[in-house]
Order: structure tokens, then sequence, then C-alpha cells
């Protein structure tokens, strides 16, 4: 895989930036998983992570575990304390209208 | 389980308070407070699954409360219609045990609602919101949020028989001055708890349990 940064995958992958302001991030891999216990214990640093959980903790759970965005999938509607959030802390958060699947067999290509 | 068969076995463990908490439904618990008949105290409540999959403990102190609550959960939950063949018949009964219905819609999943949205609509209406067996590795706050924050307002929590409040709090320190309440959770007649667990109130009456557990024990 060449390097990729989150400016990159916004591109191939056709997200909206609804969080996160002007922020790059690097980005060397892809998690899937909506519990974020788990999250917080297997997301490898500088994965892109794709939840369809919109609460708040996803901020600080990005946060924690070094995470270089958050895509929530299927067209999702974000709560809007977890967007206000995200700005405060420079935590990008992309939508798709597509399924986790179909954003990990585009994301796989690349 | 039946209204009768619960509220006796309940009375010969004497407890003094149960909560009648279907998952999403609040259909069964006139029934239960029917058949108690004073001998002992039933809070009408309900499990509700958020949108997150979290699992919270909705109790009132009256019935009308937990219907209402009950309707804001059904306009909220899309239909799916129950497989009896899988999930078994979600069964209403009234006081002397009669079946005099049934839900065709499958109470088994999540609504739309938030866990935010829950805990301020239980509120409103004058109940208390508990995050449920916080403990476990399924449809837990923890398990599918991380972690419990300052913001979301909780005041008690609720731990599974699997565990001790010590043991607990071993793992997850941040919580220790949440009020804990550890329930018999029984989805059986067998696993209604002895007379174990007790938790301190002004008097026996629904408004001074919920009272009790809207309060933090170090606020």
């Amino acid at each position: 895989m060449i390097f990729l940064t989150t400016k990159d995958l916004e591109k191939a992958l056709g997200l909206v930036k609804i969080a996160g302001g002007d922020t790059v991030k690097e980005v060397s891999g892809m998690y899937i998983c909506d519990l974020l216990s788990l999250v917080m214990s297997k997301a490898r640093q500088n994965c892109a992570w794709i939840t369809v959980q919109t609460n708040i903790n996803i901020v600080a759970v990005a946060h924690l575990a070094d995470i270089s965005c958050i895509i929530i999938p299927e067209g999702i509607a974000v709560d809007n304390n977890t967007i206000v959030k995200a700005n405060d802390e420079g935590i990008l958060i992309y939508q798709s209208q597509k399924t986790s699947y179909e954003l990990a067999v585009e994301f796989s290509k690349l | 389980m039946t209204p009768n068969n619960i509220v006796n076995m309940a009375i010969l463990k004497g407890l003094d308070v149960i909560a009648i908490t279907d998952h999403n439904s609040a259909k069964n618990i006139d029934a239960c407070i029917k058949a108690a008949k004073d001998k002992i105290l039933v809070i009408p409540g309900m499990e509700i699954e958020s949108r997150e999959e979290v699992h919270l403990l909705c109790l009132f102190e009256d019935l009308n409360s937990a219907l209402m609550m009950e309707k804001t959960v059904d306009e909220n939950t899309a239909y799916i219609k129950n497989r009896e063949d899988i999930f078994g018949r979600q069964e209403i009964l009234d006081e002397f045990d009669n079946l005099i219905g049934t839900h065709d819609k499958l109470l088994l999943k999540s609504c739309d609602l938030s866990v935010y949205e829950i805990k301020k609509e239980t509120e409103r209406l004058g109940g208390v919101c508990i995050p449920a067996h916080i403990d476990r590795e399924s449809f837990s706050i923890i398990s599918n949020l991380g972690f419990i924050t300052e913001d979301m307002g909780f005041t008690t929590l609720e731990i599974s028989n699997n565990t001790t409040r010590e043991e607990f709090l071993g793992k997850n320190e941040y919580l220790k001055n949440y009020s804990f309440i550890q329930n018999s959770d029984a989805h059986a007649l067998g696993y209604i708890n002895e007379r174990v667990n007790a938790i301190e109130v002004y008097d026996k009456t629904l408004k001074s349990v919920i009272s009790a557990l809207k309060l933090r024990q170090n606020p």
C-alpha cells in the first residue's frame, strides 16, 4: 500500500467531511467495529475507523486509540454534540452513503 | 413466568420490592401490580434498548408514566414481525394469569432513541434511568460506548450477579462515586434472588425508592 493521508481517503472513497476542520493525518489501515470497548483495545494507531455509533464517546475513543479519522457509513446522522466535540479536539469525522463493506472493499484497492 | 408466580415467588423469598422490566414493553406491569395486592411493592418499569444497543432500566413512580414511555419507545421502533418459532410468544397476561393478548411486533430489538434521549424522557416522566448490567460484554453501556461520562448524568448503575461492586470497581475505579444496585434480572422463576440486596429508603413507597435511586453515593 502506498502512503495515504485522510485527504487522499476523502477523495478516493468520496467521503463528506462533517468535523475536524483542516486536520490531515496519515492513514495506515482500516478498522471496523461498533463496540467502543473493543475499539479502545483493538484499533491500531493511524487507522481509519468505520462505525455506526454516533455518540460523543467516539471522539474520545478516536483520541485514545490515535485513530486518523472516523467514518460513519450508510448516511447515518451524527449527534450535534459529537460534531462540536470533534471540532474542538480536531478529530476528523466523515460521512458516507456506502456500507462499511463497500468502503472496506474500495479501501483495499487503494 | 406469570404475574402470579413472579409475585408469589418474590413474596416467598421475602423481598420487599420488585420491578417489572420487560424488554421495550410495559404491558404486563398492570397485572403484576394487581396480583401483588399490596403484599409487595411493584415498581413499573422497562428495560429499554437504545439505538446504541445499550440496555437501560427505566423505573417509574406510577404505571401511567411507564405506559407513556412505552408509547414513545414503540413509536420509535421499526416494525419487524415477531417470529414465534425463534423468539417465542410475546405474551400479555392479566392479573389471573390469563392470556389477554400478544405482541405481534418484535420487542427484542433496539429502538431509534439514543441513551441521552431515553434518559431525558424517563426523567421528564418522573422516573429514573439506570444503565443495566454494565459489567456484561453485551448490551451494556460500557461494552458499546466504551465508558460512562459525567455529562451522561447517571446516578445509579446496575451490575449483574456475575460480579461484586468491589470486583467491578477494581477494574473501573473511575465509577466509585456512583450508587450501585444488583438485581436478579430473573428471566425464569428460579433466578429470583434471595433477600440479599438492599437499598436505604425513607419509606416503602414507589416515590421513596425512585428518589433513592436518583441519588449518587458521593455527589
